[in-house]
């Protein structure tokens, strides 16, 4: 076995294919995709709108079925041919798009959730615990508030939380910072590099924002437009820990001029498709 | 935060807020009071009288009747109406049997078609077998279930609840329906991750998602009980079982031909249905402290 901190959240995907049948017209959203990713890493999947990027990750998650091919986490299978829907569980924990923490519950009850309804911890020590990580988080004073009362920003930080307290494996996060402003994005993206550099938690990141993508990862996947495979894999060289001088250095400037070809030409090719988007 | 939340108020609201130090309930009042939505509210009201005042003299005045108005008594009059009647106990038993038929139909429709409807939502061979009929029930007017109602119950006071029930009952189980099904899958997804049994997400997700929608459909239901039991006290003519009630009040002064006791009557519910109204938006704002933001 591989020691402790390195041998969690390795995710392993091979060949897989998914069709979606929707009233008899078979829409193939992700075709023949194998990717593996290490433990630890931090793995930004790119492509254009409705490439069939989220169709993975809600493959790994649990939210879809695959139609063919496997998804190893850790070795263990989720899924496969005998069982093409992974079972849902806190060691893959999704960040969803526009975020989805309860309305109805406090940050502080939001984020105590999962350890509540696991039975892990009593509603005390899970809302002390929510409290103690939600003020690491700089979010101390709104762990009382509800989050229609805090910023998308701290909803979202909130929401980083909500899914760290359940000390998962993977971190699967759908687009989390879409439609924020810059300023906020470059803020959201600082903690979660320091989330990152504090867990090294595995992290499966989807954006269709290029340079997002090279600043806070360890690989860039380009994805082809529907169909979703992989185009390009770019290694990012770029060394840890970094922070918004790293956007205006000579290597991240060269990453972007080296990928952004491969982004565009997918775009243009999902424009012309001209298709609506998938879920 | 409170930068944001300061940002949504009005420049007369926040300029309130920095100088009120009275503790926070008194506050809360005085803000209510001092609010120009308020006063504007009050002047609307005191306009409207004025103006039907007006219209409803201009015959004895100048010698030409307004439309439609000039023949309803004046408000002094209905005020005088009012007076006289406001000690008979007659009148406040009235509010009480209307109030008791409402609220014993409104509570037992809530009571059945909060869970009927919550069933409905997340079961699929229990909305398969039970919603067909409901939807043949539901466009059925609750005043033409007046017959078979008297035909089903022994006592006219039943057939009055019952009819009242039917008009609350299928607007709350649409409302609860609708509410549940629109929750966002992610809720779900989410709760179901961090590993929510069936009952947790029921308890915990479904439950408080929906209420929204319940309060919604209990609003809207609150004021069908009023418009039913009326009509129900109307056409049972208040019988020696079913007795009294506001809509046997109206009906019995039109009878006696005392037009502006029928004001005072109509007036009477309108007063009923707002304090209805705001009892159960009250109830909504304690039970969804989510929702009362800012």
């Amino acid at each position: 076995m591989l020691d402790q901190g390195k041998s969690r959240g390795a995710i392993s995907i091979r060949n897989v294919t998914k069709i979606y049948d929707p009233e008899g017209v078979n829409v193939m959203a992700v075709d023949d995709c194998s990717l593996e990713i290490p433990a630890g890493e931090v793995c930004m999947i790119v492509g254009p709108s409705g490439c069939g990027k989220t169709t993975l990750l809600n493959a790994i998650a649990g939210f879809h079925s695959v139609t063919n091919g496997e998804i190893f986490l850790d070795g263990e299978m989720l899924c496969g041919p005998e069982k093409p829907l992974a079972e849902q569980g806190a060691d893959r924990m999704v960040v969803f798009q526009h975020g989805a923490l309860f309305p109805w519950k406090t940050l502080a009850e939001n984020v105590a959730y999962g350890p509540m309804v696991q039975n892990t911890m009593t509603k005390t020590e899970a809302l002390d615990k929510a409290g103690e990580m939600l003020a690491e988080a700089g979010l101390g004073d709104m762990a009382a508030k509800y989050p229609g009362e805090v910023s998308s920003g701290m909803a979202r930080r909130a929401e980083i939380v909500r899914a760290l307290i359940n000390d998962p494996k993977v971190l699967l996060l759908d687009e989390p910072y879409r439609a924020m402003d810059a300023l906020t994005k470059s803020i959201m993206h600082e903690s979660l590099l320091e989330v990152y550099d504090r867990t090294k938690v595995t992290i499966f990141f989807i954006t269709h924002d290029l340079e997002e993508a090279i600043f806070l990862g360890d690989r860039v996947v380009v994805m082809t437009t529907r169909p979703a495979k992989t185009k390009k894999i770019v290694d990012v060289d770029i060394k840890r820990p970094r922070d918004y001088t790293t956007l205006s250095s000579n290597r991240f400037r060269e990453l972007v001029e080296e990928t952004k070809d491969a982004v565009h030409e997918e775009a243009v090719k999902a424009f012309e498709a001209g298709e609506r988007e998938l879920a | 935060m409170s930068e944001s939340a300061q940002n949504t108020m009005t420049h007369s609201e926040s300029h309130k807020r920095g100088d009120s130090s009275a503790p926070k309930k008194s506050s809360k009042l005085f803000k209510a009071l001092s609010s120009r939505t308020f006063w504007r509210g009050v002047i609307s009201l005191i306009g409207f009288v004025i103006f039907w005042e007006i219209c409803s003299r201009m015959k004895q005045w100048t010698g030409v009747e307004v439309p439609w108005i000039g023949k309803v008594p004046p408000p002094t009059q209905v005020l005088l109406a009012w007076t006289e009647i406001f000690w008979l106990p007659g009148y406040w038993e009235s509010w009480y049997l209307s109030t008791g038929r409402v609220f014993a139909g409104f509570i037992a429709a809530m009571v059945l078609g909060i869970p009927f409807g919550l069933c409905l939502a997340v079961n699929r061979y229990f909305h398969d077998i039970f919603f067909p009929p409901f939807e043949v029930l539901r466009p059925i007017p609750p005043l033409a279930w007046v017959p078979a109602s008297i035909v089903f119950w022994p006592t006219t006071e039943l057939s009055i609840a019952f009819v009242t029930f039917l008009g609350a009952f299928f607007t709350i189980v649409i409302n609860v329906l609708g509410g549940a099904r629109s929750i966002d899958i992610r809720y779900l997804r989410a709760a179901q991750s961090m590993g929510a049994t069936q009952w947790d997400l029921f308890r915990k997700i479904i439950l408080p998602g929906t209420l929204p929608s319940i309060f919604t459909g209990a609003a809207v239901g609150m004021g069908i009980t009023w418009e039913v039991v009326l009509a129900g006290e109307m056409i049972s003519g208040g019988g020696q079982q079913g007795g009294g009630g506001l809509g046997f009040f109206i009906w019995s002064s039109y009878m006696g031909g005392t037009v502006a006791q029928v004001i005072v009557g109509m007036i009477s519910i309108g007063i009923a249905g707002y304090l209805s109204s705001s009892l159960i938006r009250y109830i909504g704002s304690i039970a969804m402290p989510w929702r009362r933001l800012f």
